[in-house]
């Protein structure tokens, strides 16, 4: 499959961009007293990347607490994001959510949930919706190793099983739910082969290629548009932080995380531009630094805007 | 012509919205082919088809998840949970998806999911027993509904499904009159016909948050639920003869609450009880003792009771039911409790 180079371009913009921006917010976390949480994406960008590059404005997914990439890399605005992160009224959700709760339903972000694994139903009824409206657009949900294990996803893959539903399962195996490797909290070495319980096709591939991730998302997501089901796709990543903030993930061997980072998905992006398509370091510069002046005009945007009044979300508990 | 029983009006009201927007569409356990455990959906999967009409394993994180998932993006849909009990299997998407995605996203969408279930005890013990109203009422961001005759829940129930809030429709086994998955249901139908307003044919809506004033009076205010509103008509009858006036006050929607009604009631008589069924602690009547303490204290000739079950998981056996639901013994102690 040859890929154009502007795309494979775009890719990196975007998955250094998603990087960038949890760095940045690392930093404004370690630095200054910022409102809430941060559940950071590091190391799983290829995933997000490649999955919505398939996805106009029209398809929806549906994230986790864990789902500033998933932003990003669906189209919300960076802004929007950040004003959020900073709890101002200009932020995507008014301030009213917060980290975990990004949702932008122009760009088709139906929303993150902080619920683990409470996504997949609801998914699924995006792409009852979408079946029965006769659009062939398609729901994505985005979730990890550990709400694989929730009651939730069985269910919600079981009924998109026999509804034929279009909705693509996304499974970001990055081996750890919080603290508690997978091989504890399973027998199966696959999340994929739960897809066999319910007679949909499942796969399993490497989360850190984003050529990988791309080829296996356009399948899936051409068999949801023609009406021919759902899939369960897992791609095993990594997160390169801990759990949240900055919880130091004592509980994975230092010499695992080393051999991870060292299969960073951008590096491994990067290299095969450089080395393949002879990219030249300075062209990759220039895109690094317009996504670093992006994110800094993100932050001053985010910084100058006005905090919601106080009972401000009293507007919002009733439509 | 005029409907009698809740089970038909109700059927009605899901016609007549799935007639009207090609959104509306049904989904549960047992809703299409057999047409509902209590019957209300019967018939309606011959004239709307399967699309419309969904039949689901048993998975209630799945009917609702669903169910959200579809309002969020343009469907109305209409989940029923078989008993409300089950509810309980299914309360993250409740209390944690359907009642605060709106408000997380900063109003960005609806959820327009109406979650209808049969309440109330019938021989069935405790796991098929329950109210539970107060679970909903808790939670902001849930509308709460409960209807008490055919014309109500007729209109009520077209007003949940306009409303672009999620709506949970609570409705009490006893106020069918149809049939359960049993055969004959168990029913009081035909002992209270003259307390069950029958609904008229004709399109009609009642909106959500206004209480009925189901009978006038000047002693005592009673402030009365689901099947205890026809207990409590009836008490009022023979009460009348013996000179002691009843004002019924049915709230129809516990959330949003018509405070106003109850509270002018109270004002009025100064004496108030409060009957539903379901458990004492932390119910419907705690809920509506305390809005009147605290704003009509002034008005109030004597403590508020509340009549409602005995708190302990319902038992099987028919008179251990009986002893702990409220029942007409029950209501009239209180009442005389507060007159002296």
């Amino acid at each position: 499959m040859s890929i154009p180079k502007e795309k494979l371009l775009e890719f990196y913009r975007q998955m250094f961009l998603i990087r960038a921006f949890e760095e940045k917010l690392y930093y404004l976390f370690m630095t200054e007293p910022m409102p809430g949480t941060l559940h950071q994406y590091d190391g799983q960008e290829a995933i997000a990347v490649g999955v919505c590059a398939h996805l106009t404005k029209d398809d929806y997914i549906i994230g986790t607490h864990r789902s500033h990439g998933h932003a990003i890399a669906k189209g919300v605005p960076l802004r929007s994001i950040m004003a959020e992160m900073f709890a101002k009224k200009t932020g995507c959700c008014h301030g009213m959510g917060g980290s975990m709760h990004l949702a932008d339903i122009e760009v088709g972000m139906l929303g993150a949930t902080g619920i683990v694994g409470a996504g997949l139903p609801i998914a699924a009824g995006a792409g009852l919706s979408a079946k029965l409206r006769g659009i062939n657009q398609v729901s994505v949900c985005f979730f990890g190793d550990g709400a694989s294990n929730e009651g939730a996803f069985h269910e919600a893959v079981n009924l998109a099983s026999i509804w034929n539903l279009p909705v693509i399962f996304v499974c970001e195996n990055n081996l750890y739910g919080f603290s508690t490797p997978v091989n504890k909290v399973m027998k199966i070495k696959d999340i994929s082969e739960r897809a066999r319980g319910y007679k949909i096709p499942g796969l399993t591939a490497d989360g850190n290629d984003i050529l990988v991730v791309y080829e296996l998302a356009e399948e899936a997501i051409l068999r949801a548009r023609s009406d021919n089901g759902p899939t369960l796709l897992e791609f095993k990543t990594y997160r390169h932080k801990g759990h949240s903030r900055f919880e130091p993930s004592h509980y994975r061997p230092k010499e695992e995380i080393e051999e991870w980072i060292k299969r960073d998905p951008i590096i491994l992006l990067k290299n095969k531009l450089k080395n393949e398509l002879n990219i030249l370091d300075k062209e990759l510069e220039q895109i690094e630094n317009k996504v670093k002046e992006d994110i800094e005009k993100a932050v001053t945007f985010a910084r100058e805007s006005p905090a919601p009044e106080p009972g401000e979300s009293l507007k919002y508990l009733w439509a | 012509m005029a409907i009698k029983t809740v089970a038909e009006a109700l059927r009605k009201a899901l016609r007549e919205e799935m007639q009207r927007d090609k959104h509306v569409i049904l989904i549960g356990e047992d809703i299409g082919i057999f047409g509902g455990a209590y019957s209300v959906s019967r018939g309606l999967i011959d004239e709307f088809g399967e699309d419309r009409v969904r039949d689901t394993p048993i998975s209630e994180v799945a009917i609702i998840g669903a169910g959200i998932g579809a309002a969020m993006t343009g469907l109305r849909p209409v989940a029923e949970i078989q008993f409300v009990d089950f509810m309980a299997c299914a309360m993250d998407q409740i209390a944690n998806q359907a009642a605060k995605l709106r408000l997380m996203f900063g109003g960005q969408v609806s959820i327009p999911i109406v979650i209808r279930a049969p309440y109330g005890a019938t021989g069935r013990a405790a796991q098929h027993s329950q109210t539970l109203e107060s679970w909903f009422m808790h939670i902001p961001g849930l509308k709460v509904v409960m209807p008490s005759t055919p014309y109500d829940a007729k209109g009520l129930l077209k007003s949940a499904i306009r409303d672009d809030n999620p709506v949970i429709f609570l409705e009490h086994k006893l106020l069918y009159g149809s049939t359960s998955p049993g055969g004959k249901a168990k029913t009081l139908v035909s002992e209270i016909s003259n307390t069950m307003t029958p609904a008229p044919d004709e399109e009609y809506t009642i909106p959500l948050g206004k209480a009925d004033i189901k009978r006038a009076g000047n002693d005592i205010t009673v402030v009365a639920t689901g099947v205890m509103v026809h207990m409590v008509l009836s008490l009022a009858t023979e009460l009348q003869r013996n000179g002691l006036s009843l004002e019924i006050i049915d709230p129809r929607t516990l959330t949003p609450l018509d405070k106003e009604t109850i509270l002018n009631s109270v004002r009025k008589t100064g004496k108030v009880i409060i009957v539903h069924e379901g458990y004492t602690q932390c119910g419907f009547g705690a809920e509506v003792a305390s809005i009147i303490a605290e704003e009509a204290f002034d008005y109030l000739d004597s403590p508020v009771k509340r009549v409602s079950n005995i708190d302990v998981p319902v038992p099987f056996a028919p008179l251990c039911e009986e002893y702990v639901l409220p029942n007409r013994n029950r209501i009239l102690n209180a009442i005389q409790s507060i007159c002296q």
